[in-house]
C-alpha cells in the first residue's frame, strides 16, 4: 500500500515537472520579449538618450515635465480622443443595428452578408491606408466621381483639411474594424435564449416591443465589453495614421502613436535628433491614458453589475 | 426574432447590398485599378478597365520589388504561426490538465497583463533584437512577432484540453505512452479546432503587421515585408498609380483568400474573445 502511493505521489511530480517543461518555452519569451520590454520602456523614460550611445544621462522626470509643456503633445492627446471617441460612437452603433438584422431568424443570405462586411478587417491596415490616400486624393476616383456627376466643381482636398483629414480617419477607421463589433455583437445576440423570443411573441410583443424590452437590455453586459475594446483600440490607432494622413496636415491628425514614433524613429525623415527617451516617456504617458479609460469604463461595469445585482435581489 | 413584412425584408436585403457594395468598393477599385494603364487611370472615370494590363503586375513584382517583400512576409507569417501554435498549445496543455504548484498565479499574469499599461515597448524590442545581433535577418523580426502573452490562444487551450475526458489520456497511458508522447500523439491532434483558430488569427495578424517589421528594417530594406514596401509608393513611384493597385493586390489577396476560405475559425475565435 505504501509501495503504491509513493508511485502514486512520483507519476504525480513527474506529471508537474513535465507541466512546468511545457511552459517553459512561453515563460522564456513572456519574459525576454514582453515582460522585459515593458520594465525597459519605463526605464528609458527616465534618461535623455538617443538610443545608440550608451544609457548614461539619468533625468529623472524631465521628459514628463517636457511632455506636460509641448502643445504638439496636447494636441495628439486630443486627436486621439476625438479619433477613439469617433470610431467607438460610429462604430458600436452601426454594427448593432447590422447584427440585429443579421440576426433575425428569416433572413436569407446571413453568411454572405456577414463575410462581405467582415472583410475589410482582415484586410492590411498599412495597405489600405495606402489604397484609401489615392481613392481620396486631389485628383483621386472619390474627386473623379462627385465632379462627374456635378456635385462640386472643385476637387475636395480631404487630405490637406485637418477637420476632413480626421473625418476621413475615423470614417476609414470604423470601416475598418466594424465587422469584428459586428462578430462581438452576435455573439452577445446569439446567446439570448430563444424562448424568451417565442414567449413574447405568444404575447403579441411586435418587432420593436421585443427589441426594447428583451434584446437591449440583456446586450447590456456585452455592450461594455465592446464599448472597453473599441475604446482601447481606438487609443492605439498608429497603422492608419500613419499611412493615410501621417499626421498631416501641420500634426493636426497626429495621434499619441504616432506622435512617439515620430519622436523615436522618425528622426532620419525630419533631420532631427531621435529622442528614445522622451519618447518612451510620451509611450508610457500613452499607456497610462489607455489604462485610465479603460478603468473608468471597468468601473462603469461593476457599477452597473452591482446595481442590476440588487434590483434582481428586491 | 423575426422580421415578418415582406415589402421590408427586401427592403433591407436592398439596402445591405447596396452599402455592401460600397463597403467593398476599396476592394474592387484595387483590383480594376491594378488593370488599367496609368494614363486610363489618370483621365477615365469608368472603372472598368479596357483590357488587362499585366505588366502592373510584373513591375510591382519586379521593379518594386515585390517579389522580395513577398517571400519575407511568407517566411515572417509562417515561422511566427508555428512558434505560437508551439507555445500555447503547450501551455494550454499543461495549465488545462495538470495540478500543479503556480498554476492559478501563471492564470493569474496571463490574463492581468492585459491590463499592464505597456509603454513603448517597441524600442526595448529593437534594442534587444540589435544586441541579440539579429537585426540581419529576418529571425529577429520573427522573434519580435511571436512576443506577447498570447492570451486569448493560451485560454482557448486551456479550456479545450481542460474539457476533453480523463479516459482518453488513461488509455494512452495504458498502451505506454508517456506526457510528451500523449500530448503530441493523442491530445494535440484532438485539440485541431482550437489550432485551427489560432493559426488563422495568427496568420492575419502577422501577416498585417506594421509596427515591428517597419521598425527592424529602417536601415535594412531587403529584410522589408509587403505592408512595409507598400509604402514606397506614397514616395518616389507616387504617379505610378496601377503598379500602386497592383502591389496593394498582391499583398491583401492572399490574405483575404484564407480569410474567406477558413473564415469560420477566424470569427469562432473572433467571437472567443469577447466571451473570454
Amino acid at each position: 500500500m505504501a509501495r503504491k502511493n509513493s508511485n502514486l505521489s512520483k507519476s504525480i511530480k513527474s506529471r508537474q515537472m513535465w507541466a512546468y517543461i511545457f511552459i517553459l518555452p512561453q515563460a522564456i519569451v513572456f519574459l525576454l520579449l514582453s515582460l522585459y520590454p515593458i520594465v525597459m520602456s519605463y526605464v528609458y523614460s527616465f534618461y535623455s538618450w538617443d538610443g545608440a550611445s550608451p544609457l548614461t544621462d539619468f533625468v529623472g522626470f524631465e521628459n514628463y515635465t517636457e511632455l506636460f509643456y509641448s502643445s504638439r503633445f496636447w494636441g495628439a492627446l486630443v486627436s486621439t480622443i476625438i479619433y477613439m471617441f469617433g470610431t467607438t460612437i460610429l462604430g458600436v452603433g452601426a454594427s448593432l443595428v447590422l447584427a440585429i438584422i443579421l440576426n433575425a431568424n428569416n433572413m436569407k443570405g446571413k453568411a454572405f452578408y456577414r463575410t462581405i462586411y467582415f472583410i475589410p478587417v482582415v484586410a492590411t491596415t498599412a495597405i489600405i491606408g495606402v489604397v484609401m490616400k489615392n481613392i481620396f486624393g486631389v485628383d483621386g476616383s472619390v474627386n473623379q466621381l462627385i465632379q462627374s456627376v456635378g456635385l462640386t466643381e472643385k476637387p475636395i482636398p480631404w487630405l490637406n483639411t485637418s477637420t476632413l483629414a480626421m473625418t476621413l480617419l475615423i470614417v476609414v477607421g470604423t470601416w475598418k474594424n466594424l465587422g469584428i463589433n459586428m462578430i462581438y455583437w452576435l455573439s452577445g445576440l446569439q446567446s439570448i435564449p430563444a424562448e424568451l423570443y417565442e414567449s413574447a411573441q405568444l404575447d403579441g410583443a411586435g418587432f420593436w416591443k421585443t427589441l426594447y424590452h428583451i434584446t437591449l437590455p440583456l446586450l447590456k453586459p456585452i455592450l461594455l465589453v465592446i464599448l472597453l475594446l473599441s475604446v482601447v483600440s481606438g487609443m492605439n490607432a498608429f497603422d492608419l495614421v500613419k499611412t493615410l494622413t501621417n499626421g498631416n496636415p501641420y500634426h493636426t491628425t497626429e495621434t499619441l502613436d504616432l506622435y512617439v514614433f515620430n519622436y523615436a524613429f522618425g528622426g532620419g525623415m525630419t533631420g532631427s535628433t531621435t529622442r528614445m527617451g522622451y519618447a518612451s516617456a510620451a509611450g508610457v504617458m500613452l499607456g497610462m491614458f489607455t489604462l485610465l479609460i479603460s478603468g473608468i469604463f471597468g468601473l462603469i461595469t461593476m457599477y452597473y453589475q452591482k446595481r442590476e445585482k440588487k434590483e434582481a435581489s428586491r | 426574432m423575426i422580421i415578418s413584412s415582406k415589402l421590408i425584408k427586401i427592403l433591407i436585403h436592398m439596402i445591405l447590398i447596396f452599402i455592401g457594395l460600397i463597403w467593398i468598393f476599396p476592394f474592387i477599385w484595387m483590383i480594376l485599378g491594378s488593370l488599367k494603364t496609368n494614363t486610363e487611370f489618370m483621365i477615365s472615370g469608368n472603372p472598368i478597365p479596357d483590357g488587362f494590363n499585366w505588366e502592373n503586375y510584373s513591375r510591382a513584382w519586379i521593379d518594386a520589388n515585390f517579389s522580395a517583400y513577398f517571400l519575407n512576409t511568407v517566411i515572417m507569417t509562417v515561422a511566427t504561426v508555428i512558434i505560437v501554435v508551439f507555445l500555447c498549445s503547450l501551455t494550454g496543455y499543461a495549465l488545462g490538465r495538470v495540478d500543479f504548484p503556480g498554476k492559478k498565479t501563471i492564470l493569474g499574469i496571463v490574463v492581468g497583463i492585459m491590463f499592464i499599461p505597456k509603454g513603448y515597448t517597441i524600442i526595448p524590442l529593437y534594442e534587444l533584437v540589435d544586441q541579440l545581433g539579429l537585426t540581419n535577418s529576418l529571425f529577429g523580426i520573427i522573434l519580435a512577432e511571436s512576443s506577447g502573452a498570447h492570451t486569448l490562444f493560451v485560454l482557448l487551450f486551456t479550456s479545450y484540453f481542460a474539457t476533453l475526458p480523463k479516459e482518453m489520456e488513461e488509455a494512452a497511458i495504458m498502451d505506454g505512452c508517456g506526457f510528451v508522447k500523449t500530448f503530441f500523439k493523442v491530445m494535440l491532434p484532438l485539440a485541431k479546432p482550437i489550432m485551427a483558430t489560432t493559426v488563422i488569427m495568427q496568420f492575419i495578424w502577422t501577416w498585417s503587421s506594421f509596427l515591428i517589421p517597419t521598425v527592424l528594417t529602417i536601415s535594412k530594406p531587403e529584410l522589408r515585408t509587403l505592408a512595409v514596401g507598400m509604402q514606397n509608393f506614397v514616395g518616389q513611384y507616387s504617379t505610378d498609380w496601377a503598379g500602386m493597385a497592383a502591389g496593394a493586390t498582391i499583398s491583401l489577396l492572399p490574405v483575404l483568400i484564407v480569410f474567406i476560405l477558413m473564415q469560420r475559425y477566424f470569427i469562432e475565435g473572433v467571437a472567443g474573445a469577447v466571451k473570454q
